[in-house]
């Protein structure tokens, strides 16, 4: 067994390599359009449900606990504003990255898995194809295409279930949350939950893939694999939060 | 003496810390058919895999068709693939598509030609592997013999010199086992390919080969026909013959 620095700077240099490689297959003709909007489909459009879900409750829950929090202040009125900030900001794009992370990276890890496991990925190539264009590109560029996506959709429905709560917890007209948060919320919150979605989304497709290609050892090393690539994506994901939050708030304010 | 088309000079392959190979070295003649023998995880498919460059070795050389499969660029790579084709052990047919995409993917990729020469090259070999008519098929549809003889045919849709068999035979029963063996001799007869089979079955091994290669202790330890490894004094050979299923071991 190899020390546990050497594994890591070895994932990422081969990560690194499947970002370059595939990078390069994106910009090769012909274009592989079909697979990405294969991949877009089954990725992306498939957890809309699971996104509107945990962003409404996330919202909802929020406006529970402000409505309470600023009451002491006499400010439980700008809760919509306190929430509609927490959600696009930052939960909308983490809550929506972990969990589709979970679902998407994981399903990627097992399918190219058992792909490698039962010499697909073998196959792929001594057909005279290239497995990172046919399988890593096309799954990368979704997750960073949906991923920004789905979070707009988390946004707008966090800030509605917030809003919804706000109005009957404190007792403000939907107008008046409207305003709020419409006042409140910038361009610049939506580019800062925006930019960070896109690197999840990067994040999910690349650790799932990677993940999926190393797998040996049958179907029981899928199913190792699988487990793996969903603490390793939540892990990136949160360590990843707050480095780039940090460098954003430095670019945006 | 036949024309040496394919050669492993002083190969070594390790995976991690694992030897597989020390210093192997095999040549391969035009036209015939040579199996390789070994024990289970000697590196036999490793073997293989390295002829087409989906691993490369740690020392050696390979020489394919004249030359080094290490120096071929993408394109020379490209070249080799679609005159060495190999059937994998589980036929790693893809599963999300059918019998005729699976059949197709080679055919785009080399670019066979129009739709309607692709559809007729589809009908083609279906029908040299004995399976007429399942283009529409998954293959999670297809019982394990029918898996590998459309893997078979996905191997030959692009008119290969060279077909690798890894184990073509493994897991079949014998009324299969028997069918594919007459589709290596055939195609063999028909096509005139040069076919590498890498297997355990004994029956296999004389009904089908010109030579024998066995991999053992990290090399090819012994290489001749099959009359010449009956009479061979090598311990782990005569083991080896003998450990087999074939009906072919009473007289030896
Ligand atoms: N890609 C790989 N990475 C690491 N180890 C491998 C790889 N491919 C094969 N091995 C190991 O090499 C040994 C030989 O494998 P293989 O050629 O499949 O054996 P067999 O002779 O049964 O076909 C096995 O121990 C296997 O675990
Ligand atoms: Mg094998």
């Amino acid at each position: 067994m190899q020390p546990h620095h050497k594994i890591f700077f070895s994932a990422i240099g081969e990560m690194t390599y499947l970002t370059l490689a595939s990078t390069r297959e994106l910009f090769k003709r012909p274009f592989e359009w079909r697979l990405i909007v294969h991949q877009i489909e089954l990725g992306g459009i498939d957890s809309w449900s699971i996104t509107v879900l945990a962003a409404g409750f996330t919202g909802m829950v929020l406006s529970l606990q402000f409505a309470i929090g600023l009451e002491p202040f006499g400010a439980s009125m700008y809760t919509g504003k306190v929430v509609s900030l927490g959600i696009v900001r930052e939960l909308g794009p983490v809550l929506t990255a972990l969990l589709v992370g979970g679902r998407v990276g994981s399903g990627y890890t097992a399918e190219l898995g058992s792909m490698n496991v039962t010499e697909q990925v073998d196959a792929i190539r001594s057909l005279g194809a290239d497995p990172i264009r046919k399988l890593v590109m096309p799954r990368v560029v979704a997750m960073t295409l949906a991923l920004p996506l789905l979070t707009c959709v988390a946004d707008i429905i966090g800030c509605a279930g917030g809003g919804l709560i706000t109005m009957i917890e404190v007792g403000v007209t939907a107008r008046f949350v409207f305003e709020q948060m419409v006042e409140t919320l910038m361009v610049v919150d939506l580019l800062h939950g925006l930019s960070k979605s896109i690197f999840f989304g990067y994040l999910i497709g690349i650790i799932g893939c990677w993940n999926g290609l190393q797998t040996y050892g049958g179907t029981e090393g899928v199913g190792i694999a699988t487990t793996r690539t969903v603490v390793y994506i939540s892990i990136a994901i949160l360590v990843s939060d707050f480095a780039l939050t940090r460098i954003f708030l430095g670019i945006y304010g | 003496m036949a024309e040496t088309i394919i050669s492993f000079k002083n190969i070594a392959k390790a995976f991690g810390d694992q030897q597989i190979f020390e210093d192997l070295n095999l040549d391969v003649h035009r036209g015939e058919t040579l199996t390789i023998i070994g024990g289970s995880g000697v590196g036999k498919s490793v073997c293989l895999k390295l002829l087409i460059g989906l691993l490369q070795p740690d020392a050696g050389s390979i020489h394919a068709f004249g030359q080094a499969v290490s120096e071929r660029d993408r394109r020379g790579m490209l070249r080799l693939r679609s005159r060495i084709a190999m059937l994998f052990q589980g036929a790693a047919l893809f599963d999300s598509m059918t019998v005729e995409e699976n059949i197709k993917y080679p055919l785009v990729e080399h670019n066979w030609g129009t739709p309607g020469e692709m559809d007729r090259r589809v009908v083609e070999v279906l029908e040299m592997v004995d399976m007429p008519g399942i283009q529409k098929l998954k293959p999670a549809e297809l019982s394990g013999g029918m898996k590998k003889r459309v893997g078979l045919a996905r191997s030959i849709a692009i008119k290969p010199e060279v077909i690798l068999y890894d184990e073509p035979t493994t897991g079949l029963d014998p009324i299969n086992v028997r069918r594919i063996n007459g589709l290596i001799l055939s195609l063999q007869e028909r096509l005139g390919v040069t076919s590498i089979v890498v297997t355990h079955d004994m029956d296999t091994v004389f009904t089908i080969t010109d030579r024998l290669a066995m991999i053992y202790q990290k090399r090819v330890a012994f290489v001749g026909t099959p009359d010449e490894a009956k009479t061979q004094e090598l311990k782990y050979l005569r083991e080896f013959i003998k450990g087999g299923k074939g009906t072919l071991n009473e007289d030896l």
